[in-house]
């Protein structure tokens, strides 16, 4: 066989002249490709041959699999090279891949490293993981099917992902005699799909990848096939010159300052092209300046190309730090704080409007949240649906809105620097991924005014220091009871002061809200922002929501200065609350007749640090009241501010 | 010999270096057939006038091919590298206190090597940690005194006390106990000891089955555990560094490299490696059809067994008594590498500790060995 003859002549070249062959090794180019398709049509077995032909398997590494393709494989005898592939053993019992595996090969022109992803549709997350640094997708059907559901998911999440180039593998080809015309039925069904996705390319390939027909060797069953073999076309695709002609984006990593005389700003340069001399201007401040030198360990550059880590020096001492985005003068990256973006959901919790989150781009952390769902995307045909929420796989339009201003260009233009990923505040856990669309507006337009008169002023000219008391805990454990005599001890004392509660916040500015876990979170992000605003008036505000969440509160507690937020846990059992039930609550929800209530079919999580716990078995509200104003003069929020 | 010549025939190789994006041992391959002829020169080294002459002449071809060429592709290795260090700068500019672990082998060495280019010039912000199950090869512990003096970087080296004053050891106890305390608990005890929040460490993806798919942040609790079910997402080259008090990070920076280019890289950089990893007559046992090496006299013999005198060399460095030696008489790099390509046994079979079955690298991993 072929394959066999090749790697032959590599071990006679390698035992011949190792210094020639260890050169042209070195001169290797290098491509990132994806696998998709479910285990059924084969991909897992087509990455094994992959590997198999291109000698990328030891022989303890084959011996293993032969063992092991006797005992659980699906080729009788013969050597299932799926199990070379399928690695957790979560994975190998059930004989499916459930996360995203990394493989390595490379020919005598090219390194390819292989993302082999899943393909149901409930790993959607997984798939867009090995997207994401992809730039050939290898979308695999079986040519009995044709195309499926699964295959036009997985060629909309790679152009989702921004993947240019796709290869429709259509295998098991030799279950159907290599018929031509049943390839040239799947080939045109597919491109006439595919037309609006965005790809430069579509290459349609038959083949068998149990045999290995088309896929390192050409087939001698499909003579009536002229085009490339897979492994010709991985070999030869060009992925480099559609990124060339880019304009230059140093997003700056990390401040290089091992001295007073040197200053230079490390990154990877994630388009265009710099050489010394040339004009800069930084992202979002908008200084100059001019590349002075082009640093790396291996000397100083006369040119860096994308993809390349350096540090660059400049002619002026201006300043730069991390997050910051270096950028020729002509074409610069934009900036805005309000963008339009795809959001792809990747937490078993879902999406919340409104909730606050941190985004991260490729060298800036911001919080922020998302303003408004504007509809869902189905993954399977494209069509749109309204949806208050994101779950997990699930894709929306979705706009944002960040409380500062990033530097960034649209994903279509730069996958460098047109997404971010999406993290929750409390368990750090990446919840999702994004990728820009547009600015919604441009952010320096809208400036905050810098009023002469500000919060210190008014603070002072009341003789007092803003505070918000933030009372929490459930329904009937005496939160408003205990807020309004705090309320009546301060007013005595002759402090300006507020209450923020249902009664008055639910029948006016909340009144378009109802009970689910979605309108909770933007009930409580109007209640954190109005009382945000008392304490720029100066002053003194006690809040009285059951605010259910952890997160909630910590958002409010982030919005407000150190030290303004005081949360005050009214901490009642739920059968004490249950049994008092003042406003017949309780009873309702028992009854089904309340939906959502807090501590019986919704949760409620109990503060972990509050600054007053106040235990309402034991006190009554009058004693309460005073143990919070003790609290408050003792730790200096009584004094004449 | 006029040095004027010798001096220019440097500088205009170090410039189509600069240009071509080669680096000057493959340069000095081409014109001297001596990947450190250049070097050589550069230090004052002389040739003949016939070598200088057909030099010159090859290195003009060289530079006008160079000019007729388009701006220089990055090749694989490049872009490796540029990914690894991208990764590290990531960790420090956004971790509080990180490590790197410096097992002393030869992927600790590159990464440690780019490191230094990560970060040049300033110094790697972050000290050198290495776990000694005071069962090492004593070469590499002289190795590793050398190489943190050589670069002024701080060397933290920890042992587990419990595991010493028991007198745990591979002999006594056996690998798996071993292993588990004088390696995985005492990385363990180490990590918690300084607080390190993110720890650099030389796995590669291709290693085996079980780290493929091992992200490049992988995020641990505050017990080290790993859960292969509950990994955080990893897209782009956007990585998600943060972490609650007492959890951290073990960060990979050369998850994406394979042995050969492990190999290739040491190779094109000249980085320095232990000497065990070339071919030389030690002293070795053959205990079950493995070459045990005699590194010191706590190797009990067996009855009959007379340490023989062997051409041998590691494809892998660790405990020396699990450590399998080949039998080999590669004295060279390049000549470690031609073997390396024609032989037909994977790399961690030199390793005692995998040879149980199927997913025990995952078990081992979920409770924090690396």
């Amino acid at each position: 066989m072929a394959e066999q003859e090749y790697a032959y002549e590599t071990d006679v070249r390698i035992a011949g002249d190792i210094l020639g062959y260890l050169e042209s090794h070195e001169q290797k180019s290098f491509l990132r490709f994806l696998t998709c398709g479910s285990v059924d049509d084969g991909k897992s077995t087509l990455i094994g041959r992959l590997l198999y032909d291109s000698k990328m398997i030891y022989e303890d590494q084959l011996a293993s699999i032969e063992s092991d393709s006797k005992k659980v494989g699906t080729q009788g005898e013969g050597l299932d090279l799926a199990l070379l592939v399928d690695g957790l053993a979560a994975e190998r019992e059930q004989g499916i891949t459930i996360d995203v595996a990394y493989r390595f090969f490379s020919t005598e022109k090219r390194k390819f490293i292989v993302a082999d992803t899943p393909g149901h549709e409930q790993y959607t997350r997984n798939m867009a993981t090995g997207a994401s640094t992809a730039d050939v997708a290898i979308v695999l059907v079986d040519a009995r099917h044709g195309v499926q559901v699964q295959t036009r998911r997985h060629s909309f999440i790679a152009s989702l992902l921004g993947i240019r180039h796709v290869v429709l593998a259509v295998n098991k080809m030799d279950l159907l005699d290599f018929s031509q015309n049943r390839f040239n039925e799947i080939e045109e069904e597919y491109r006439s799909f595919a037309k609006d996705l965005g790809f430069s390319e579509i290459t349609c390939i038959p083949m068998s990848a149990l045999n290995g027909d088309n896929v390192t060797g050409r087939s001698d069953s499909s003579p009536w096939y002229k085009g490339q073999t897979l492994l010709e076309y991985l070999e030869n695709v060009d992925v480099l010159s559609e990124k060339e002609g880019r304009p230059f984006r140093l997003p700056v990593q990390w401040v290089n300052r091992p001295n007073l005389d040197f200053r230079g700003f490390s990154g990877t340069v994630a388009s265009g092209h710099v050489k010394p001399g040339e004009e800069i201007i930084v992202i979002p401040s908008g200084k100059r300046s001019r590349v002075k030198e082009i640093v790396t360990y291996d000397g100083n550059l006369d040119e860096a190309m994308p993809d390349q880590a350096i540090t660059l020096v400049l002619e002026d001492e201006i300043d730069i730090s991390r997050g910051d985005v270096i950028c020729s003068t002509d074409g610069p990256a934009e900036q805005s704080d309000q963008f339009m973006t795809h959001i792809l959901w990747m937490s078993e919790q879902e999406m919340f409007p409104g909730r606050q989150y941190l985004f991260k781009t490729g060298n800036k952390t911001v919080a922020g949240s998302i303003t408004a769902l504007k509809h869902t995307v189905n993954v399977n045909d494209l069509s749109e649906d309204a949806g208050k929420t994101l779950h997990l796989n699930e894709v929306g339009v979705c706009n944002i809105s960040l409380i500062q201003p990033i530097a960034f260009d649209a994903y279509a233009d730069n996958r460098k620097t047109g997404n971010f990923i999406i993290i929750d505040r409390l368990t750090n856990e990446t919840v999702g991924v994004g990728m820009i669309d547009f600015s919604l507006r441009r952010a320096d337009n809208v400036v905050w005014q810098d009023l002469e008169v500000g919060k210190a002023q008014r603070a002072s000219q009341k003789h007092q220091k803003p505070a918000a008391l933030w009372f929490t805990g459930l329904s009937g454990s005496g939160k408003s009871t205990i807020a309004n005599l705090v309320e009546k001890k301060l007013y005595d004392m002759g402090r300006h002061t507020y209450i923020l509660d249902g009664d008055n916040v639910r029948h006016g500015l909340n009144k378009d809200l109802g009970f689910t876990d979605a309108d909770r979170v933007e009930n409580i992000r109007r209640v954190s922002e109005t009382a945000k605003l008392m304490l720029d008036a100066g002053l003194m505000v006690c809040v009285s929501f059951i605010s259910p969440f952890r997160s909630e509160r910590q958002i409010a507690r982030s919005m407000m200065e150190d030290g303004e937020f005081i949360e005050v846990h009214v901490d009642t059992p739920l059968e004490v609350a249950e049994m008092r039930d003042v406003k017949g609550l309780y009873a309702k929800a028992r009854a089904g007749e309340i939906k959502n209530f807090t501590g019986i079919d919704s949760p409620y999580e109990e503060p972990m640090n509050a600054e007053i716990t106040i235990n309402t078995v034991d006190m009554s509200a009058e004693q309460a009241a005073e143990k919070i104003v003790t609290w408050l003069a003792a730790n200096g929020y009584l004094q004449e501010g | 010999m006029d040095n004027m010549q010798i001096s220019e025939l440097v500088s205009r190789a170090e410039q189509l270096a600069g240009q071509t994006g080669q680096s000057l041992s493959t340069i000095s391959r081409k014109l001297l057939n001596d990947g450190k002829g250049l070097a050589r020169l550069k230090d004052g080294g002389q040739l003949t006038l016939k070598t200088l002459e057909s030099a010159v002449q090859k290195l003009t071809e060289l530079e006008q091919v160079g000019q007729a060429a388009a701006p220089k592709a990055l090749t694989h290795l490049d872009r490796l590298e540029a990914e690894s260090i991208h990764i590290m700068r990531e960790v420090v500019a956004q971790c509080q206190n990180p490590v790197m672990l410096y097992s002393v082998g030869k992927d600790s060495a590159v990464m440690l090597h780019l490191a230094i280019k990560a970060f040049y010039p300033s110094k790697p912000p972050f000290p050198l940690m290495h776990v000694d199950t005071t069962w090492k090869f004593r070469e590499m512990i002289e190795f590793r005194d050398a190489m943190a003096k050589d670069l002024g970087m701080e060397l933290i080296t920890h042992s587990n006390p419990d595991g010493i004053a028991e007198g745990v050891g591979p002999f006594t106890h056996g690998s798996a106990v071993h292993t588990d305390i004088m390696k995985t608990q005492a990385l363990k005890q180490a990590l918690d000891m300084h607080k390190f929040d993110a720890a650099f460490g030389g796995a590669r993806r291709d290693e085996e089955k079980s780290r493929a798919k091992e992200r490049v942040f992988s995020f641990r609790n505050a017990q080290h555990r790993w859960d292969p079910k509950n990994q955080r997402p990893e897209l782009w080259n956007i990585y998600n560094t943060n972490v609650a008090k007492g959890e951290s990070m073990r960060v990979f920076p050369l998850s994406n490299w394979t042995e050969l280019d492990i190999w290739q890289y040491i190779y094109k950089e000249q980085i320095p490696l232990p000497g065990l990893y070339l071919a030389a007559r030690r002293p070795v046992v053959e205990r079950d059809g493995t070459l045990i090496m005699v590194d010191d006299e706590r190797m009990p013999l067996e009855e009959g067994e007379v340490p023989e005198e062997r051409m041998v060399r590691f494809r892998t460095l660790g405990c020396y008594p699990l450590t399998g030696a080949v039998e080999s008489e590669a004295t060279t790099l390049p000549e470690v590498i031609q073997e390396m390509l024609l032989t037909t046994t994977s790399e961690r079979q030199g390793r005692v500790i995998d040879s149980d079955h199927g997913a025990s690298m995952e078990d081992k991993k979920a409770e924090g060995y690396f």
